[in-house]
């Protein structure tokens, strides 16, 4: 079985004006299908460098990237639109919800584009599907304004999800989310990826990387560490332990 | 199919987001559409005008000037000058194979007066071949006849308005009618008109012998005009060509001078008619044209800040798989959107005002319906046109590139 990510050498030089930045410098890394892997490192590592190539968003200067063993490189511009639409998922660091349109239209958004089309009823049931995998249902016809930080990256995950992608890549899911509700988001994570997507997530969080399988640390757009988790969170355990100490303090009813 | 419609609905909602700035950016198309449609319905309608009046002149007609006409048809000598005798008139119905009645013409305007009423109006001296001649029949009482032309009697043809002006409520025929202070009787009176293209009241008018109107009120010897009919159209250009050689002949008219008369047929005098409608359609192509790259740069314009307006809208439809073509797809959608509801406003707002002006101004309003159609496809053709650049550039963005644009 191919790897689902093939990283070779890969490099990201952004020419701006004078100074070359070289935001990622040779990096090697190779992810196999059913992994759940933490991109962690400092503010300005690289790592949401890393996932835009990784997501065929963007193309690195130097080195190789093949996904589920096709050479991106050779892609043209439609052929990596619909890598993005039917084969990735990718939740942005700011949600990127197009505002103004309700979270079901945001969810039914790649659905629009796939090839071949998909009928407008068949888009409704899926995007609903898609939400209420994250738990948000009763929220379909509220505008992104409506919703609050944490209802707005679930909507962004279901929109990830809702063409069903191997591949789900996340850049800071629980960036600007209290805990219990990060917990929540690694929750879903966790069962997307006992369904068999494999995952990507960049977060700066220690203790919500120990929800994943496997930790790759960043610095200066190279990777230092890569190693498995040892001793694996799981998500459910942790937000019943959350509940009954806010219990304790009541702070919920 | 189902792909047009979401982009349609997509490109309806954007357009919605900013009504006013949709309304304003449409203005121009409707501008440039309506007028248009209203000025082609309005000359349009005023063509066939002219032609039906021109045509109820009668058939076969062939008309002679004193004075001659430059080219543009504007008439130099009217009558003052009079170049035409009454025995050029009776030469033309002798001489001109073809030829089958003529009635030689004088005018005049002045006041006539019946007891105590009294009227402005125009007096016109004809032959008693006239009535028939230019299919203008006598609905009361009678003509006046080839005696009366010749012992140039006193009797009179009145239109319905002298008869409601000066003899409302009474029967006419015998009664006295005082032309410029002669006494008339009048002996008929014609069938009712009503207003000419030009808005002139046809019905206006007291026609009497034009013996008596030369001796009794104008005291003139020279005709102003002879009216001719020929016997069938084919006739027409050779009467034309003999009575100008004969006009020539008579007139002493040495070669390579100019006529000092006029020979029109009823033909020429339609063509000259409608050929001004003709450089008013022209001129009318050149606003709409116009007005429509005005329209239209309007929408380029507007495209181009949507685009820019909607970067990130742009990067995130991509980043989800929309490909190039799809975004093209959608502002081109939008541009012809806005383009063809103002082309439709501006139909409906041209085919208004032309009702309007129907109904105020009495004057027939005639729209085909290809210009219709026309003005749709053009207006479609111009959202294409004009949205295509920014369109094009939207689909050419970067994606990373839209969705870090601030
Ligand atoms: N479009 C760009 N043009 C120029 N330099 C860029 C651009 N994007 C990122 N960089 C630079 O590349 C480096 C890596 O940026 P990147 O966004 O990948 O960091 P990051 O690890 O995601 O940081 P954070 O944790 O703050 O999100 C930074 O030094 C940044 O200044
Ligand atoms: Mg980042």
């Amino acid at each position: 079985m191919n790897a689902v990510i093939k990283l070779e050498n890969v490099q990201k030089v952004y020419h701006t004006g004078e100074v070359d930045v070289h935001a990622v410098r040779g990096v090697s890394l190779q992810i196999e299908p059913g992994e759940f892997v933490a991109v962690m490192g400092a503010s300005g590592s690289g790592k949401s460098t890393l996932m835009n190539l990784i997501g065929c968003l963007d193309r690195s200067t130097e080195g190789s990237y093949l996904l589920d063993g096709t050479d991106v490189s050779k892609l043209n511009r439609d052929e990596l639109a619909d890598i993005r639409n039917q084969k990735i998922g990718f939740v942005f660091q700011g949600f990127n919800l197009l505002s103004r349109t309700s979270a079901l239209e945001n969810v039914e958004l790649p659905l629009l584009y796939s090839h071949p089309p998909i009928h407008g009823r068949e888009q409704r049931e899926r995007a609903l599907g898609a939400l209420d995998i994250v738990g948000l249902t009763d929220r379909a016809y509220h505008h992104p304004n409506q919703l609050s930080g944490g209802q707005q990256q679930r909507v962004a995950i279901a929109r990830a999800l809702v063409n069903r992608p191997a591949l789900l890549l996340a850049d800071e899911p629980t960036g600007n989310l209290d805990s219990q509700t990060s917990i929540e988001i690694m929750g879903v994570f966790q069962k997307l990826n006992q369904d068999g997507i494999t995952l990507v997530m960049v977060t700066h969080e220690l203790d919500i990387a120990q929800y994943t399988r496997r930790t790759v640390v960043m610095r200066d757009g190279r990777i230092v560490t890569d190693a498995l988790v040892g001793k694996r969170l799981k998500a459910e355990t942790e937000l019943q332990r959350l509940r009954e100490a806010q219990q304790a303090v009541q702070l919920a009813p | 199919m189902r792909r047009i419609l979401a982009t349609l609905k997509i490109a309806l909602r954007a357009l919605r987001r900013n009504k006013m700035r949709t309304v304003l950016t449409m203005l121009g198309m409707i501008i440039g559409v309506g007028a248009v449609i209203a000025m082609v319905g309005i000359g349009n309608g005023a063509k066939s005008q002219i032609e039906a009046q021109i045509a109820s002149f009668g058939e076969n007609l062939i008309l002679v000037w004193t004075g001659s006409m430059t080219r543009g048809g504007v008439h130099t000598g009217w009558g003052s000058a009079g170049t035409l005798s009454v025995e050029d008139a009776e030469a033309i119905q002798r001489e001109v194979p073809g030829v089958v009645v003529i009635s030689p013409e004088v005018r005049t305007s002045g006041q006539v007066a019946a007891g105590n009423e009294n009227w402005f109006t125009q007096i016109v001296g004809e032959g008693s071949d006239y009535f028939t001649m230019r299919q203008w029949p006598v609905v009361q009482g009678g003509g006046f006849s080839e005696q009366d032309v010749r012992a140039a009697n006193k009797v009179a043809v009145v239109g319905k308005t002298i008869v409601d002006q000066l003899f409302p409520g009474e029967d006419p025929i015998g009664q006295i009618l005082r032309v410029k202070s002669a006494p008339f009787v009048v002996v008929g009176v014609l069938r009712p008109k009503g207003l000419s293209v030009q808005g002139q009241d046809q019905d206006d008018i007291v026609l009497v012998p034009y013996t008596s109107a030369m001796k009794r009120l104008l005291g003139v010897t020279m005709l102003r005009s002879i009216n001719v009919q020929a016997s069938s159209p084919r006739m027409l250009n050779p009467a034309q060509a003999q009575i100008i050689s004969l006009l020539r002949q008579r007139h002493h008219i040495t070669p390579g001078k100019d006529d000092d008369f006029t020979v029109r047929t009823q033909q020429e005098i339609a063509d000259a008619a409608t050929e001004q409608s003709k450089t008013m359609s022209w001129l009318l192509a050149g606003i709409a044209c116009v007005s429509l790259v005005v329209g239209g740069i309007g929408i380029m314009n507007i495209m181009l800040v949507s685009v820019t307006e909607r970067t990130r809208e742009i990067g995130i439809r991509m980043a989800v798989g929309a490909r190039g073509g799809d975004i093209l797809l959608q502002f081109l959608t939008e541009a012809v959107t806005l383009s063809m509801i103002g082309g439709i406003i501006g139909i409906l707002a041209g085919l208004g005002t032309s009702k309007v002006i129907e109904i105020l101004k009495h004057w027939p309003v005639m729209t085909p319906a290809l210009w219709i159609v026309i003005a749709f496809l053009v207006s479609a053709a111009v959202g294409v046109f004009f949205g295509f650049y920014p369109a094009r550039k939207a689909s050419k963005l970067d994606p990373i590139d839209a969705l870090r644009y601030e």
